[in-house]
């Protein structure tokens, strides 16, 4: 792995050349009390002094609501207008946290196991991600517990760890991140002898993420279920504020003569998502739908995409209007 | 009439009840009266059937103005209908009022299946205030995105 | 062991078989299902207890056929009080208590829900700092303003349902949002469907909503959905002969009339 320096003259200076260059930039922005990720057009608009975005970056390779195809009747004419991968720009993920580049990892298995899912991967294979490492973290990170740390740079393309001075540890991990360096290569000095784990959150392990693997495999009938998800209301607030929940659904917008097909976020959490036709629901009640999501994150998918499906952001936990708190419920799952 | 705001024609969808307003057109027909021609007329069996979401539906799919009309109070075929609606009326112009749509593209009126008259005049009217308020782009704008791009409208 | 421990503990020992309560959790309070006397040291109740948990209460899966008791705070109680006035609740299987606002942790018992109206009687409805400065915002905009700052803040929602799941007075089977034949709102979270959502969520509430402000709460990107039901509530409360945060007394504004209802948009 290349390392670099830069300092904060060069740092506004190569953000300035990148959104010079016409690359759509999604930052972090605050709006009143959160903070999420948007279009920016200046360094100005980018958020400080903040833990978490209350979305991930998701978005912005794996939109809320994407147009698969759009279709046209003119009398006996049917036209069909497909997804146009050229049509996606070229986009900078910046100030993304570690946990959340991580997250695209999971996420790229689902879709793009197999064979390519050419939506997903058109916006994935434009998209760079420079992450910051974390400086601060609070009470709901728990990073460290699965597999990651305040400075992973796993999913990441370029990551920065910022200095004292306003300068930054430039860590370069991919052939992507490379070439959005070069494209600057002025901005940047030679690295420093400096140790990056002295400029990072300290996240303690809360649990061991194998013994909760293990402890599942045989928890499928268990009353625990039940007992934590009492409280649970149901909504979705959770999977889609989670950088790796992929759940989808396709709908139509319909509009007699023309219309689209649309795919957009959906949540197991819902008790509509397994609703069949005939009335039947298999999974009925709340507590199934709360085991679903934690088997499906920490059992089902290590064992088919050989990854957990948790990179500890802690969002879900922060989301929750009834302080659903994962990492609390994964370590009593431990116990 | 100038020729711009003759390039410009109000569509206006019309929600009336079965026994009194659609009668009532009926009649401005058979009377003879002339009156504008924008006006597409959906019947439903009594105004208390009118759901405030059609009226929402109209206007994103294009349409410039609402008609909402039907029997005058005490005269609903049905009793009640029309009271029902009424409530309904009043706590959605005052929603809709809050959230900034433009209410002056929404009439609302009683016309009896004997007011062939008022029925031309209702519509004559309402096209002549759309006419001058233009097209409402700024309700199907909105409506058209599928997702709307932050920061680059 | 406090006031609200002997209650719960005396209230199990007594054939209850579950306490909808508060325990400590790490944003301050949090609903808590208390099934055992052992359990029962975890309740709390404090200021921080917002959840309204009368949302629970018609969830049969959660609920069973059991004796359930509810330490309700306000909030609760006035959605007890609605739900109640909407035939929703099984006065037989409910025992509703609260803490006093006297400030000694007592716990008062109620004996059914007539009790419960005339203890809302005095406790006026209060208008959250954040609707009021909104209010204030709003009132200087003209209506193309207003209209723009509700569509980029209804752009940001993520159709999570969360408003809908913390609403106590959400408790339809089947929600306009799940009716597919034909798609009445759009599924995906598009600026119009949610703007579409949320209108039909306050026309649902007209006269019903209770103030309590679990949707603006329990929203995850802080949209001040609950203005507006809260709005409404207030602006119509002489038109439709309602008091704020107490129960209609002869039926819901929407599904009830009277002759002499005025307007000044008819004509």
């Amino acid at each position: 792995m290349e390392k670099r320096y830069i300092n904060k003259e060069g740092l506004a200076k190569w953000f300035g050349s990148i959104l010079n260059s016409g690359k759509r930039v999604y930052a972090p922005v605050r709006h009143g009390e959160k903070v999420d990720f948007h279009q920016v057009h200046s360094l100005e608009d980018v958020a400080e002094d903040y833990i978490q975005t209350t979305l991930s970056a998701k978005s912005v390779i794996f939109p809320r609501a994407e147009v698969l195809f759009s279709y046209k009747k003119d009398n006996k004419e049917v036209t069909l207008e497909d997804f146009n991968p050229d049509s996606v720009p070229e986009t900078v993920i910046w100030k993304i946290r570690p946990c959340d580049a991580a997250g695209f990892i999971p996420l790229s298995d689902i879709f793009n196991g197999g064979y390519d899912d050419v939506v997903y991967a058109a916006h994935l294979n434009k998209t760079t991600l420079v992450s910051f490492s974390c400086a601060k973290a609070d009470d709901f990170c728990f990073c460290t517990s699965v597999n990651g740390s305040p400075g992973a740079t796993k999913g990441s393309d370029i990551q920065l760890t910022i200095l004292p001075d306003g300068g930054a540890i430039v860590e370069i991990i991919t052939d992507k991140g490379m070439a959005l360096i070069k494209s600057a290569e002025d901005c940047f000095e030679p690295a420093k002898d400096e140790d990056k784990a002295k400029y990072l959150a300290d996240v303690p392990v809360y649990f061991d993420l194998n013994t909760v693997h293990d402890k599942l495999k045989e928890a499928f009938s268990s009353d625990i279920w039940k007992q934590q998800s009492e409280r649970c209301l149901g909504c979705g607030a959770c999977a889609f504020v989670c950088p790796t929940c992929a759940c989808f659904s396709i709908e139509e917008n319909s509009k007699g003569s023309h219309g689209q097909r649309i795919r957009c976020w959906d949540s197991c959490g819902f008790s509509m998502f397994t609703q069949h036709t005939s009335g039947h629901n298999p999974r009925s009640t709340q507590s199934q739908r709360w085991r679903q999501r934690i088997l499906h994150k920490f059992s089902y998918m290590p064992e088919r995409i050989n990854d957990f499906g948790c990179t500890g952001c802690g969002r879900c936990s922060r989301a929750c209007p009834v302080d659903m708190n994962i990492r609390e419920h994964l370590t009593s799952i431990v116990k | 009439m100038d020729n711009n705001e003759s390039e410009f024609e109000p569509k206006i969808v019309a929600f009336v009840c079965n026994w009194c307003t659609y009668a009532g057109a009926d009649l401005t027909g058979t009377s003879r009266i002339k009156y504008a021609t924008n006006v597409k007329i959906v019947r439903f069996p009594c105004t208390g059937r009118i759901d405030f979401m059609l009226l929402l539906k109209a206007f994103a799919n294009g349409a410039d103005g609402i008609i909402v009309s039907g029997c005058h109070p005490n005269d609903c075929h049905y009793t009640s209908g029309n009271f029902h609606a009424r409530r309904r009326w009043i706590a959605f112009r005052h929603l809709l009022e809050i959230i900034g749509v433009d209410v002056r593209r929404i009439r609302f009126s009683w016309v009896s299946a004997a007011e062939g008259a008022k029925w031309g005049d209702l519509v004559n009217e309402t096209v002549a205030n759309i006419r001058e308020l233009g097209p409402y782009t700024e309700y199907t704008k909105v409506a058209q995105y599928v997702e709307k791009e932050d920061n680059n409208e | 062991m406090n006031k609200l421990e002997e209650k719960a503990v005396s209230l199990l020992q007594s054939g209850v078989k579950l306490i909808l309560g508060y325990e400590k959790g790490d944003k301050g309070a949090r609903p808590f299902f208390c099934h055992t006397p052992e359990d029962a040291s975890k309740l709390i109740y404090d200021e921080h207890a917002t959840t309204n948990l009368a949302t629970y209460i018609l969830k049969p899966e959660l609920m069973g056929h059991d004796k359930v008791a509810v330490c309700a705070t306000l909030r609760t109680l006035r959605a007890i009080a609605q739900l109640a006035s909407e035939n929703q609740i099984k006065e037989e299987n409910l025992i509703v208590f609260t803490i006093t606002e006297e400030g000694n942790g007592d716990v008062k018992e109620f004996s059914g829900i007539d009790e419960i109206n005339s203890y809302l009687t005095d406790k006026e409805l209060e208008v959250a700092q954040l609707y009021k400065e909104l209010d204030e915002k709003l009132s200087g905009m003209s209506r193309e303003e207003k209209w723009s700052f509700w569509v980029n803040e209804f752009s940001r929602c993520i159709k999570c349902y969360a408003c809908r799941a913390a609403c106590p007075l959400c408790y339809c089977t089947r929600c306009i949002t799940d009716v597919n034949r034909p798609q009445w709102i759009d599924p995906w979270p598009s600026p119009m469907g949610n703007m579409e959502w949320q209108i039909n969520r306050v026309m649902h509430m007209v006269g019903r909503c209770i103030g309590c402000g679990a949707c603006t709460k329990a929203c995850p990107v802080g949209i001040p959905i609950g203005y507006l039901s809260r709005k409404m509530l207030n602006d119509l409360s002489e038109e439709f002969g309602y008091i704020p945060g107490q129960a209609m007394k002869d039926g819901n504004s929407l599904s009830t009339f009277k002759p002499e209802d005025k307007e000044n948009f008819i004509h």
